[in-house]
């Protein structure tokens, strides 16, 4: 089974994300922020990690930054799941090493298509 | 609605559109007419009925079965369609056509734009990767039955939730314009796309000759004769080297030998040489049978 992190300080966000990746069989580890991210990815690195990106202490840009710099760093294929849904926001995130990115609202079939199309799934 | 209302309105879907409405699904027919009601003033589904018999052929009658056409649609859908044309399709076609440089797509159920416009986006990415492909013409053909999905395929204007199933953000972001909460498709994707109110019951005759036809998720509706019908038509109207694609759920198999799948291929078919020997007996015997 793959593992996905999931980056949100929303403990809702965070559950509503959960059942979705559990119905796609992932196992699920939370961090509330980037700093909690970046100490569960130096622990072991997941396969996926669906992110945040205005969180306290860390946002997910500074985070995903760090991560692509960790050892294997680039291997998790990191998903954006935030409100920030305009463009500059987008291109600030593929130019970081995102892969894809969600804008919130979502649903399953968002999340389902998103990992499909970075070969989750 | 009474079953008598019920039945009438079965019927004329099936005329006019090939729909064929189960007897069990008489709440699906009352949650889309109902809206349809409200919008013509019209106080109850029984009275709607009512206007259907004595006109027909009323703009009432032509709501009536848009209202009852299944739209569902996402960009790149069930991708495997998407990854043929891209891989099989479009390398084989453009080998072919290496004199005239003109290649004729036709999406037979477009919907809201997102399969020609999905097309439409591979070609432009391909074009960018092999110069010599922009030498090529490609007319990709739209049409579906309801005028109303249709002009919202060519205003090519999508929600938020829409450009989030199946369409990849690279291209979001590269072929898409944010408007408000809204993300438009860019004017030369568009320009690449022709719409045309088109019923698949009638003759395709005027639209001419194609080397690809994409017909996805619309026969599942009809009943057996009707698809016969169709897919025999579509036969006259494809090239000898052309392709046909339909939805996952869709097969010619055991309803034409106009059409032979492509082996590894899945829901890929092209026409087989050997029932155009037998034509047009045998396929205008096929359509006869539809009509």
């Amino acid at each position: 089974m793959k593992t996905c992190l999931v980056v949100d300080d929303s403990s809702v966000i965070r559950k509503v994300a959960r059942r979705i990746l559990e119905g796609l069989e992932f196992t699920i580890e939370e961090a509330e922020d980037g700093e909690q991210a970046l100490d569960a990815c130096r622990r072991r690195l997941p396969e996926a990690i669906l992110l945040d990106w205005n969180m306290p202490k860390m946002d997910g840009y500074e985070f995903l930054r760090l991560l692509r710099r960790l050892p294997g760093g680039d291997g998790p294929k990191v998903v954006f799941c935030t409100t920030e849904n305009d463009v500059a926001h987008i291109a600030r995130a593929l130019h970081a090493g995102a892969n894809e990115y969600i804008m919130k609202p979502f649903d399953k079939e968002i999340v389902e298509a998103k990992f499909q199309e970075v070969g989750l799934i | 609605m009474t079953p008598d209302d019920f039945d009438f309105l079965r019927k004329m879907l099936r005329e006019r559109s090939g729909l064929v409405l189960a007897a069990e699904k008489q709440y699906l027919a009352e949650s889309r007419l109902l809206p349809v009601a409200r919008k013509y003033n019209i106080a109850s589904l029984g009275d709607l009925v009512q206007q259907l018999r004595v006109m027909p052929n009323s703009p009432l009658a032509v709501a009536t079965v848009e209202a009852m056409t299944t739209n569902e649609t996402f960009f790149f859908r069930d991708k495997l369609p998407y990854d043929h044309f891209r891989d099989t399709i479009l390398p084989a076609l453009v080998a072919a056509h290496d004199r005239d440089k003109r290649i004729r797509i036709w999406c037979a159920a477009a919907s809201t734009g997102q399969e020609p416009y999905s097309l439409a986006l591979i070609i432009r990415e391909l074009a960018q990767k092999e110069p010599a492909l922009a030498a090529y013409r490609f007319d990709i053909l739209a049409t579906d039955l309801s005028g109303d999905v249709l002009e919202r395929a060519r205003s090519g204007i999508y929600s938020q939730f829409e450009v989030q199933r199946g369409l990849p953000i690279q291209l979001l972001l590269k072929y898409f314009s944010q408007v408000g909460e809204t993300w438009q498709i860019a004017p030369e994707i568009r320009a690449m796309v022709q719409f045309r109110t088109l019923n698949l019951l009638n003759d395709f005759s005027p639209l001419g000759r194609f080397d690809v036809v994409f017909c996805r998720n619309v026969l599942i509706y009809f009943d057996q004769p009707t698809k016969i019908q169709v897919l025999n038509r579509i036969a006259r109207q494809i090239a000898e080297d052309g392709y046909l694609a339909l939805g996952a759920a869709e097969t010619v198999v055991g309803l034409t030998d106009a059409f032979r799948p492509l082996t590894e291929k899945r829901g890929l078919y092209v026409p087989n040489p050997a029932a155009r020997d037998l034509e047009p007996l045998a396929m205008a015997g096929g359509a006869r049978r539809g009509m």
